[in-house]
């Protein structure tokens, strides 16, 4: 069985996945996503399964459509990086399956955004439905704020600007949580601590060990089956009701929290990936 | 094996790059992306997307 990764540049995260491969004596093609290009329904690659580290959410989702629709096993499906990477997608997942989220509202209009946000009350959050990293993220204290950024967001954004994803501020105590769960297992987790609103480490936020606990580990598995993740990075908060998820991510990062959680993030991915690509 | 940085100048060695790796430059702290091994070559790494992420 051959297997591959496929990838459009190589971080930290990508090499630790290939020295893991080399590690446990599997062999990874590589495959650049820039090179592909396939008929519908034909193997865009000659491999039998491909884990997915497109950096690109577009370019993986049509990259990983054309590979499971010529019987290509893939991991993560294109369906979970559809649900990952739409927050609202995200956000109807989890409303569905009864995991607790901050409060979210959606608005189609700068105008019906203000009223939702006077509605929610300041500060609330305002985020784009597509992107990663803390990436454009607002906190919003006032009206004056709201309309400002409102005004931006349609004068300088393109379309997907144009849904506007609300979300009630959540008073974190310094710190969100990052866990990490490949297959039936929350494997790890870390604290992002930081003084800024947005604990992102991709933002400067620091990384220690967080205990898996057993409500920890079982709100994340049933958030990973809630987007049909096999290996997702769930984002949660630690509210005075307890944990809420607040985000989920497809391609997880992991290179800042091998250290502080001495787990073997990119081998554990890895051996997931061969044994449910051998099933 | 080095190669200049293609902002800056500076020599970066080839200490087991791989093709398509981003790289900073250790002196202007540019990123970098690995487009040749034999002979290394680099040039400036594509630009932050608004879909890039996890």
């Amino acid at each position: 069985m051959e297997l591959a990764l496929a990838y459009s540049v190589i971080r930290l995260d990508e090499k630790m996945l290939i020295e893991a491969a080399g590690r446990l004596d599997v062999k990874l093609t590589l495959v650049r996503m820039e090179d592909v290009s396939a008929q519908a329904g034909e193997r865009p690659v000659g491999a039998d399964a491909v884990l997915d580290r497109g950096i690109s959410q577009f370019r993986s989702f049509y990259f990983l459509k054309l590979a499971e629709d010529s019987g290509i096993f893939t991991m993560n499906p294109s369906e979970v990086v559809r649900v990952c990477g739409d927050k609202f997608l995200t956000t109807s997942a989890l409303i569905r399956n009864g995991i607790p989220t901050p409060r979210t509202s959606m608005a189609l209009s700068p105008d019906a955004a203000v009223r939702e946000m006077e509605r929610i009350g300041y500060p609330c959050v305002i985020k784009p439905v597509v992107g990663s990293w803390g990436r454009l993220l607002a906190k919003v204290n006032d009206r004056e704020a709201a309309e400002a950024i409102l005004e931006h967001k349609d004068v300088l954004g393109g379309y997907p600007h144009s849904a506007i994803y609300i979300q009630e501020y959540v008073d974190k105590p310094g710190r969100d949580i990052r866990a990490f769960v490949v297959g039936n297992e929350t494997i790890c987790a870390i604290y992002r601590t930081s003084e800024h609103w947005i604990t992102n480490t991709a933002r400067g936020g620091k990384a220690t060990a967080c205990p898996v606990t057993l409500e920890l580990n079982e709100l994340c598995l049933r958030t990973a089956k809630a987007v049909g993740g096999d290996l997702v990075a769930i984002d949660l908060f630690e509210t005075e009701k307890g944990l809420s998820v607040n985000e989920v991510n497809h391609t997880m990062e992991f290179k800042n929290s091998v250290q502080p959680t001495g787990v073997d993030i990119p081998g554990r991915i890895i051996s997931h990936f061969i044994e449910k690509a051998r099933c | 094996m080095t190669q200049d940085c293609p902002v800056c100048g500076a020599d970066i060695t080839n200490n087991g790059l791989m093709m398509n790796e981003l790289v900073p430059c250790p002196e202007c702290g540019s990123d970098l992306e690995v487009i040749e091994l034999t002979p290394l070559k680099l040039d400036k790494a594509p630009e932050e997307k608004e879909d890039w992420g996890e």
